[in-house]
């Protein structure tokens, strides 16, 4: 009976991983088929010749090396501006005392219930009238700081010990040193955390880059992406070799940092 | 502790570019929604005009503005429920005493997590190609005729569910997996000796356990799901017969396709009032359910 029961449940896993991963395996798979083998019936699970064309034309005829630069160094930008704002802010909250501190934080707290959505068109129209639509900037403004990031770093610095900043202050540490000599990488598990989430979401963000790259050279990989699919709809396997490009800078990414990334998840899901 | 003129520039950076790219913005476009502002008012300011709840009582005679509230809660009302129950299923079945090789169903579960939205629903389009995908090619040998997933009004937005539960429910499970954690061995233990079978242990343990957790689930998915954009914006481009159109599609193509910007500041609020009433209706029900 027991037997039984162990066999149904690693069917059902292993069925799960399966219907998972076919999908991403079907991508890798079909960017590597020779133009037009994956629109062919029954659909081939395996390229019958193995060829690196699309990604080839990817870089040749599609400047895919301008796009992942411009994904790069925008997740990486906002993730540095951001993890440094935030930090500051949250530390704040968590040992400074200051008249309306608490209502400050729970109203930004409250506020995290607003969707992005609603800032999107005077935001458009701010960033016109400065000049920086179709710029970095455009995109690196709006991520300079995050409720949700000081939230986290909040929390994080409140099970610091005072005692730990008193000693420190005794010791002649200034407001900015102790920030950056004992908070900073005390909160290392948290900032790793942020990190990851920001660079990851900035990675991965879609309609926000859509509205403001209007340039083809300005777009990120998912914006071009989006458009590519859209544009040579026939061209399966060139799409695929396109996905698989957006998509494994940060699978290799997540594998590398999984246990923070994860941990960070599990953390934000208890602190409620 | 410090002094206050530190903190204060401590908060300073992150406060003002919140209050000035965030804050303002929000007020701002609460401002246009009740205003004409177009593709006139573009190079003026001073061209939009005030036009009262104009907007709203459009949005209300608008059938597209119904069509995407009733798409967009279509989605949220079944894919949400159905992405949480996946979710819960998946974090027991990987939590099971039973199982080895736990990391790796769980890396496995979590890899679409990670992956980026726009390129997967690229890759599920083919998935549903009528044709040549793989979804047909396996109902084919089940002896089930090939379906238009998403060229069937009908059928386009379980399509997009079935994906977005695909795409979203390794990090559920992962937040579940962490509240299956937190709960005592020893309340299993002592419902045992009580005689409780493991169905019952489930109901009046695990259930009640994950209560807390199961809402804060629910809101995030909410929230998330309310919000839907780039899989029809990438599979559907909201079509068939406006099936997939969302709310968040139908406020950008209106703001940044027409440049009808105060109209879709409108939209742009309606959706923020339906979050924010959800987020807090959850909190009731679950407050009332906890009391209990």
């Amino acid at each position: 009976m027991k037997r039984l029961g162990v066999i149904v449940l690693y069917a059902a896993l292993i069925v799960i991983a399966v219907v998972t991963l076919a999908p991403l395996f079907w991508m890798v798979s079909a960017s590597f088929m020779p133009s037009g083998q994956a629109s062919t019936f029954p659909p081939p699970f395996l390229p019958k010749e193995f060829t690196l064309e699309h990604y080839s034309s990817l870089f040749t005829r599609m400047n895919l090396a301008r796009y992942l630069f411009n994904s790069a160094f925008l997740a990486l930008a906002v993730t540095g501006i951001s993890l440094a704002f935030n930090s500051m802010a949250g530390y704040a909250f968590a040992k400074y005392r200051f008249r309306g501190r608490d209502s400050l934080f729970k109203l930004l707290v409250a506020s995290m219930v607003i969707p992005a959505q609603v800032t999107m068109l005077p935001l458009f129209l701010m960033l016109n009238k400065m000049g920086v639509v179709n710029t970095y900037l455009g995109v690196i403004i709006p991520g300079m700081a995050g409720i949700f990031g000081i939230f986290l770093i909040r929390q994080f610095a409140l099970s610091i010990p005072d005692s730990l900043i008193e000693a420190a202050r005794m010791d002649g540490a200034g407001d900015f040193r102790i920030y950056w000599s004992l908070i900073l990488p005390l909160c290392r598990p948290v900032l790793i955390t942020l990190a990851i989430f920001t660079f990851m979401g900035t990675w991965n963000d879609f309609l926000w880059p859509l509205i403001v790259m209007t340039d083809d050279a300005m777009y990120t990989l998912p914006v071009a992406l989006a458009n590519l699919s859209l544009e040579h709809v026939q061209d399966t396997e060139l799409i695929m070799a396109g996905s698989v490009m957006t998509i494994a800078p940060v699978l290799v990414l997540f594998a590398a940092v999984q246990k923070y990334y994860i941990r960070g998840i599990m953390a934000c899901g208890l602190k409620e | 502790m410090g002094s206050k003129r530190a903190a204060y520039l401590f908060l300073a950076p992150a406060l003002l570019a919140i209050g000035v790219f965030f804050v303002v913005p929000v007020l701002a476009a609460f401002a246009m929604s009740f205003t004409d502002f177009d593709i006139y008012s573009l190079g003026n300011f001073t061209y939009a005009r005030f036009i009262g709840l104009r907007n709203y009582s459009q949005l209300l005679n608008d059938p597209l503005f119904w069509k995407a509230l009733k798409n967009t809660l279509y989605f949220l009302l079944v894919g949400g429920p159905l992405s949480i129950f996946v979710s819960l299923g998946a974090a027991l079945l990987v939590q099971s005493k039973l199982v080895r090789f736990k990391g790796l169903f769980r890396t496995a579960y979590f890899a679409p997590v990670v992956t980026t939205l726009v390129a997967v629903a690229v890759v599920w389009r083919f998935v549903y190609h009528p044709r040549f995908g793989m979804l047909n090619y396996a109902l084919s040998v089940l002896g089930i005729n090939a379906v238009d997933w998403l060229g069937d009004a009908h059928w386009a937005m379980p399509a997009i569910i079935v994906m977005a539960v695909w795409k979203n429910f390794g990090y559920n499970m992962i937040i579940f997996i962490a509240g299956l954690q937190n709960i005592p061995d020893e309340l299993y233990e002592a419902a045992a000796i009580d005689g409780a079978g493991r169905l019952q242990q489930f109901r009046s343990i695990t259930l009640p356990m994950l209560a807390p957790t199961t809402l804060f689930i629910s809101i995030i998915t909410m929230i998330g799901y309310f919000q839907l954009f780039a899989e029809p914006y990438v599979m559907t481009q909201g079509g068939p017969l406006n099936s997939t159109l969302s709310i968040v599609l139908l406020m950008y193509q209106q703001g940044f396709r027409w440049w009808n910007m105060g109209y879709s500041a409108a939209v742009a609020f309606v959706l923020f009032a339906f979050i924010l009433a959800g987020s807090v209706l959850q909190s009731r029900i679950q407050g009332r359910v906890g009391a209990q």
